[in-house]
């Protein structure tokens, strides 16, 4: 009874943001704005994000909460990245790789770190049930801000990284210089009218949102979503919860390392240091968005979320621009309202304890 | 009379959501009366404590019917407070002490004396400062008045749960205006020697003109300490008599009572079957619900029932078994030792569950009835699973048409087989609880309470699903139940366990005086 | 009885010597940090002048946001996270105050009067939110800090000078809309209670050099130390180890003041900000008398437990709506005195952190989520301001990359806040799980 005026709740909130989608919409178009260019950029937005939101989805789940702590996983995911660099730079003359290989060198290093990151993070999160996402928020603060030691101490070699004078890595690493800027997104681009379609990225996306829809309806993928749902009722039919929370974990992370390698090629830049402090905010917000809980998140919650948020960050700032010029700031202004006032929503409707 | 009850509860009567849980209850208590309350789970003392109490529970439910006098005075208690002030006090079963506060502060919790200051002058009233030398004093002497010898600076925590218990009853005491004090359950925690102290001191209390109500399931104890005690059975008040006009063994029978007319099965009181599960000195640390030594055989094509008073353990027996809760002993099912403390081992043995937590353990609230109906054997058994190599994938047709033949033959009424369990009854819900077990295809099912919280017409269909299991198709079933009649109604045996052991093996016909004395923990040969 | 428990002088016994034992243990963080911070020191290879000299004005910044943390801790809320919409009030305030162009003591009086309504609105409406995520407070006021945010920087980047008029070009930005990023407080409000001397050319009496303010404070706490014995009750009087320990550090604390003194050394040009360091002694008596107050005890009563509390009848919403408020107007109170002291400030930055560094101080000084000092406090703001004006000289010295440090200490906030939150989590479950057995 409780379940359902909060389902209905949900919705509600959901109505609100997308009227609003639309009120930008509506704006958008009757401000003449370049309608084109906002659906190509929407488009290679929801698609840079698809896979960080989507990482949200084993997360909630198997039971441990929205991942705050998706940080660590696109932690691994740079490192994966600049690893694939490094190795490009140490065998040049070697052996030459194509962009498309180097891309899928740096996913193929990135897991290992993604694994072993997941199981740990898994482990520590079935010991602060209850309190997972402050943890997870404050695990993830931790790990960029101790990388950031690492990148500055690791032997990286390649002089496309490295600051040309000084220590360490630099803080954005171009991807253009060995081809993987938009590799994905120019893969079968193709144009209707004015609009471009990343059809590569796109597909990207559908990729991994299928074969997540596949593995939710595997065995292990019932047995982790009964663990979320009832952790008592999965002891009590034989499944160790704990194990699953890790494999939701490990998931989580997975998905965060790869996401950021996708979300990168999009945008032509591997960011270090601060770069990935509060994008796990983001991905939160959109599945929440969505229309999932901080218990409950369905594929759908996942797209409809990309698609909302990631829209209405696109469409923002033109609208506010076109009103005013000094309102600059606006487009990052709602996004932050929005955002954050998504996610307290979500925590007032999980009723705490 | 010369004296006035201090209080007075007339035609008390009580329904949850249509369902009648208490029906014209009185009583009445002298000042320095110990009054006990004795009746079985759900005979509704808990619901009248409530009522007196003036719970939320109660009147977010419609409130109730019938009057409260206090002294002569007809009151409305709306709230706890109101309670509070009128001089009613309760020594919970579960205790209210904040662990890192002295003794002293516990007994002074929210009535901590106060004295102004400054700030409070300006800022008003809370910001007045504790009196600690005052509170110090005063817990001195609550605590003298129950005799016993406590540091009221001691930290609570840290303590022995029978000092708990004392500071929870001084903490009472100390109330002003006091007039009426609740035990419930008071002694479930405590050790013998530290029970006995406690019941000397209900005496006292008694003594100083204090009227006291005694809730406990140990009937020896309300025959030492109380002056008259009041039955209930089902909600409905059976008797109030002076406890030296009764005993014991009267008591027992009296709070079980021929509740339900049963119909009770003619045949097979001697088990033909071989042992299919054998029990040997089984603990289990199931909190409320100890286990403490079990030995008890189920042969195969019987019903067996389990019953005992709540908190006896006959819950703890099931839940061991199946490794939901930690448990140690000797278990073998056909003969094959069970490795116990492991779900999936238990589930691999060939038994399934239907649990007393419906809505906790039972069941996936949020998912469809073909889910829930599957789950067991898809993850206990691995079946309605597709596997290829490392790679699986849910079989759905399988899964619906399972659950369409269990809907059918279990006569589940629901939209189809997609519909949320969340939006079925409490009765239909049990149904796919059943179903969801004879899935796996178990040798043994073991159900506990399996008509709690459904309604009447319901209970008796899933009774009737059970003996149809068990004459069809020779399935052995473990029944435990706190509802003695529907034991009666469908077992061969019944085992009545009691403090954590089994207190005899019954037959279904056995005399109702046997039954009452194994609950109250009294060897038959002296009452039959 | 024939199962007696120990007697309480066995119990009291044994509990010493657990004590002893975990003490260690329980002081592990504390004693971490003052190691790291002594091989800090020594590796970054500064002067004791420097370090004094930053140390004093870091304290006497910082030490009051801190204290605004222990309230809510106390009410069982956590670490208030929360705190940061305090110093956005503050901030809103001093913007105002400074447009209508108050200076000096006054001008810091006019911004605490005029802040603290606004901070108890906000109070309020953080605890009533904190009411429908129990549990979840911490995670709550994180966010909140971040969406409050947002609603300040639309306030103050797209409508003052717009829709809310302010005509001030030192203040509003070229284009008209819009409060400009840095704030300059130079003849305003800077300073304001550090040096309120400043205006009428008294330079001793509220900046004494730091000797001798070291030696007031350590005849100021032998007073308080032999007034507490006195008047509190014998249990709660401190022992004769703990009175002989207090003893000698402020008498090495007083000799080693008049050695400087007498040596002129260079520690004689620090100056105390007299005024905010009895503003800060004002608050740490004040938290102590709160906590002996009946709102006080409540409050315990709630953090400790909030079902026993509500059946004892506190109405445990308001108790805990009251401990953000207070906390609320202490942050934001505390804001100001940071301002105040550093004289310039960040529009949309610099409450970014306030919650961040306030909570990893009270943790740094032996704080858990469920219980912190007025000694915590205080000791956590001087270790971790230690770290932070060690550490990028360290950074600098060892590595040759002052960045190094810099990036050391944040992530010892971080971690410390992270570790804490992880090792109060597991304990929590540790000790459901032994209640249950």
């Amino acid at each position: 009874m409780q379940d359902k005026s909060f389902l209905k709740d949900m919705d509600l909130a959901r109505l609100i943001i997308a009227a609003f989608f639309i009120l930008l919409c509506v704006a958008a178009i009757a401000l003449r704005l370049d309608f084109a260019e906002l659906i190509t950029s929407s488009l290679a937005r929801i698609g840079m994000w698809g896979v960080l939101v989507l990482a949200m989805l084993p997360a909630i789940v198997s039971g441990i909460g929205p991942n705050f702590g998706v940080s660590l996983g696109i932690v691994c995911g740079l490192l994966g990245g600049l690893t694939a660099l490094e190795l490009a730079y140490r065998l040049e003359g070697i052996v030459a790789f194509s962009p498309g290989m180097l891309f899928f060198i740096a996913m193929v290093f990135s897991l290992p770190f993604a694994l072993l990151v997941g199981v740990g993070y898994g482990w520590l999160l079935n010991r602060v049930k209850g309190s997972e996402m402050m943890i997870a928020t404050y695990v993830g603060f931790s790990i960029v801000s101790i990388m950031k030691l690492a990148w500055v101490f690791l032997p990286f070699k390649n002089p496309e990284m490295a600051w040309p004078i000084g220590r360490g890595v630099r803080v954005q690493i171009a991807l253009a210089n060995r081809g993987m800027a938009q590799l994905l997104n120019n893969f079968l681009a193709f144009r209707i009218g004015e609009v471009v379609v990343p059809t590569g990225l796109l597909l990207t996306v559908a990729l991994a949102i299928f074969l997540m829809w596949l593995f939710l309806r595997s065995r292990t993928g019932m047995a982790m979503s009964t663990a979320g749902s009832n952790p008592r009722f999965a002891e009590a039919s034989g499944i160790t919860v704990n194990r699953q929370r890790i494999i939701g974990t490990v998931l989580s992370t997975v998905l965060g390392a790869v996401g950021i390698l996708i979300y990168s090629q999009s945008y032509g830049f591997l960011q270090l240091y601060e770069g990935p402090m509060f994008m796990p905010f983001v991905a939160v917000a959109a599945v929440l968005i969505g229309g999932a809980s901080v218990k409950k998140a369905t594929i759908s919650h996942v797209i409809i979320g990309t698609v909302l948020f990631l829209g209405i960050q696109v469409v923002a700032v033109p609208v506010a621009n076109a009103f005013t010029a000094e309102w600059s700031s606006m487009g990052e202004i709602s996004r932050k309202i929005i955002q954050n006032g998504v996610i307290l929503y979500a925590l007032t409707q999980a009723g705490g304890e | 009379m010369a004296v006035e009850p201090v209080l007075r509860m007339k035609g008390i009567s009580k329904s949850y959501y249509g369902t009648k849980v208490l029906d014209s209850v009185n009583l009445s208590i002298m000042p320095g009366e110990v009054h006990g309350i004795v009746g079985e789970n759900g005979a509704g003392k808990s619901t009248l404590m409530n009522i007196l109490f003036g719970m939320n529970v109660i009147h977010s439910t419609g409130g109730f019917e019938g009057s409260i006098e206090i002294a002569g005075q007809p009151v409305q208690i709306k709230s706890p407070l109101q309670a509070m002030a009128l001089g009613i006090g309760m020594v919970h079963q579960e205790f209210m002490l904040l662990p890192n506060y002295s003794v002293t502060e516990n007994i002074k919790l929210n009535r901590e004396v106060l004295k102004p200051n400054l700030a409070s002058r300006i800022f008003g009233p809370r910001l007045q400062s504790l009196d600690y030398d005052k509170m110090y004093a005063d817990a001195r002497k609550a605590l003298k008045r129950l005799n016993i010898d406590i540091d009221e600076y001691a930290t609570i925590a840290g303590l022995p749960v029978g000092y708990m218990q004392f500071t929870e009853i001084a903490r009472e005491l100390d109330k002003e205006h006091l007039r009426i004090l609740v035990f419930d359950e008071p002694t479930a925690v405590l050790a013998e020697s530290e029970a006995a102290h406690l019941l000397e001191a209900i005496k006292e209390i008694a003594a100083a003109g204090i009227a006291v109500l005694f809730i406990t399931h140990r009937l020896n104890e309300i025959m030492e300490v109380c002056d008259n005690i009041t039955v209930l059975r089902d909600g409905r008040h059976v008797v109030t008599k002076a406890s030296k006009d009764t005993n014991v063994i009267e008591l027992a029978e009296l709070m079980v009572g021929r509740s339900m007319e049963f119909a009770g099965r003619k045949q097979h009181y001697s088990h033909k079957g071989r042992p299919i599960l054998e029990i040997k000195q089984l603990t289990v640390d199931m909190p409320g619900e100890r286990v403490r030594g079990v030995d008890l055989t189920a042969y195969e094509g019987e019903i067996l029932g389990i019953g005992g008073l709540a908190g006896q353990g006959k819950i703890g027996i099931a839940n061991g078994i199946m490794g939901l809760f930690p448990a140690a002993g000797d278990v073998k099912v056909a003969g094959t030792p069970l490795p116990l403390n492991n779900p999936s081992a238990s589930i691999a043995a060939g038994l399934a569950f239907v649990s007393e937590d419906r809505r906790g353990v039972g069941l996936l609230l949020n998912s469809s009835i073909e889910v829930n109906i599957a789950s067991g054997a898809m993850f206990g058994k691995k079946e309605f699973i597709k596997t290829w190599g490392p790679f699986s994938q849910v079989d759905q047709a399988a899964v619906r048409e399972n659950a369409q033949k269990l809907i059918g033959e279990l006569d589940i009424r629901c939209t189809g087989p997609r519909q949320l369990v969340r939006q079925l009854s409490g009765g239909n819900q049990q149904k796919v609880c059943i179903a969801r077990a004879l899935t796996m295809n178990p040798k043994i099912l073991l159900v506990s309470e399996p008509t709690r919280g459904i309604d009447v017409g319901a209970k008796q269909l899933v009774l009737d699903t059970l003996r149809r299991l068990n004459e069809e198709l020779g399935m052995t079933i473990v029944v435990t139940s706190s509802e003695l009649a529907e034991l009666r109604s469908i077992c061969s045996r019944i085992a009545i366990i009691t403090d954590g052991r089994v207190a005899g093996i019954l037959k279904p016909d056995d005399s109702d005086v046997n039954f009452g004395l194994l609950m109250a923990g009294q060897p038959i040969s002296k009452g039959a | 009885m024939q199962s007696r428990p120990m007697t309480t002088s066995e119990t009291m016994l044994q509990g010493r010597m657990a004590s002893a034992r975990s003490f260690l243990v329980r002081n592990m963080v504390t004693i971490m940090f003052l190691v790291l911070s002594a091989v800090g020191y020594k590796l970054s290879g500064m002067t004791p002048f420097l370090f004094l000299m930053d140390i004093v004005a870091r304290l006497s910044r910082n030490a009051f946001l801190v204290l605004a943390l222990i309230i809510p801790v106390m009410a069982g809320m956590g670490l208030n996270f929360s705190i940061v919409l305090g110093a956005m009030a503050a901030q809103a305030i001093v913007i105002f105050v400074t447009h209508w162009g108050f200076a000096g003591l006054p001008g810091i009086l006019l911004s605490m009067a005029l802040v603290t309504p606004l901070a108890a609105i906000l109070g309020y409406l953080t605890g009533s939110l904190f009411n429908r995520t129990k549990g979840q407070e911490m995670i709550a006021g994180l966010i909140l800090g971040y969406f409050a945010q947002g609603i300040y920087e639309l306030v103050f980047l797209q409508l003052v000078g717009g829709i809310i008029p302010m005509d001030n070009s030192t203040i509003i930005m070229s284009s008209g809309v819009g409060v400009r990023t840095t704030i300059d407080l130079t003849n305003g409000l800077k300073y304001g209670l550090d040096w309120p001397g400043q205006y009428w050319g008294n330079d001793l009496l509220l900046r004494p050099t730091l000797p001798w303010a070291i030696i007031g404070m350590a005849v100021a706490l032998a007073v308080g130390i032999v007034i507490y014995q006195l008047r509190v009750d014998k249990r709660q009087r401190l022992g004769s180890t703990q009175l002989v320990l207090a003893g000698i550090g402020l008498a090495w604390a007083c000799w080693w003041s008049v050695q400087q003194i007498q040596a002129r050394t260079q520690i004689n040009w620090i100056r105390v900000p007299l005024l905010t360091w009895l503003v800060i002694a004002g608050a740490c008596v004040g938290l102590h008398f709160f906590s002996r107050t009946k709102l006080g005890q409540d409050m315990r009563s709630v953090g400790q437990d909030r079902h026993v509390a509500a059946v004892a009848g506190i109405d445990v919403n308001r108790v805990r709506i009251a401990a953000i408020i207070l906390s609320m107007v202490m942050a934001a109170w505390g804001h100001i005195i940071f301002l105040q002291n550093i004289g310039t400030f960040s529009t949309y930055g610099s409450h970014e952190q306030v919650g961040l560094y306030s909570a990893a101080a009270l943790l740094i000084g032996g704080a858990t989520v469920a219980r912190a000092t007025i000694g915590h406090a205080l000791l956590g703001t001087l270790l971790f301001h230690t770290l932070f004006i060690v550490a990028p000289a360290a950074g600098r010295q060892l590595f040759g990359d002052a960045q190094i440090g810099e990036y050391f200490r944040v992530f010892v906030a971080y971690g410390i806040i992270g570790i804490t939150l992880a090792m109060h989590a597991w304990k929590q479950i540790l000790q459901r799980r032994s209640v249950d057995q």
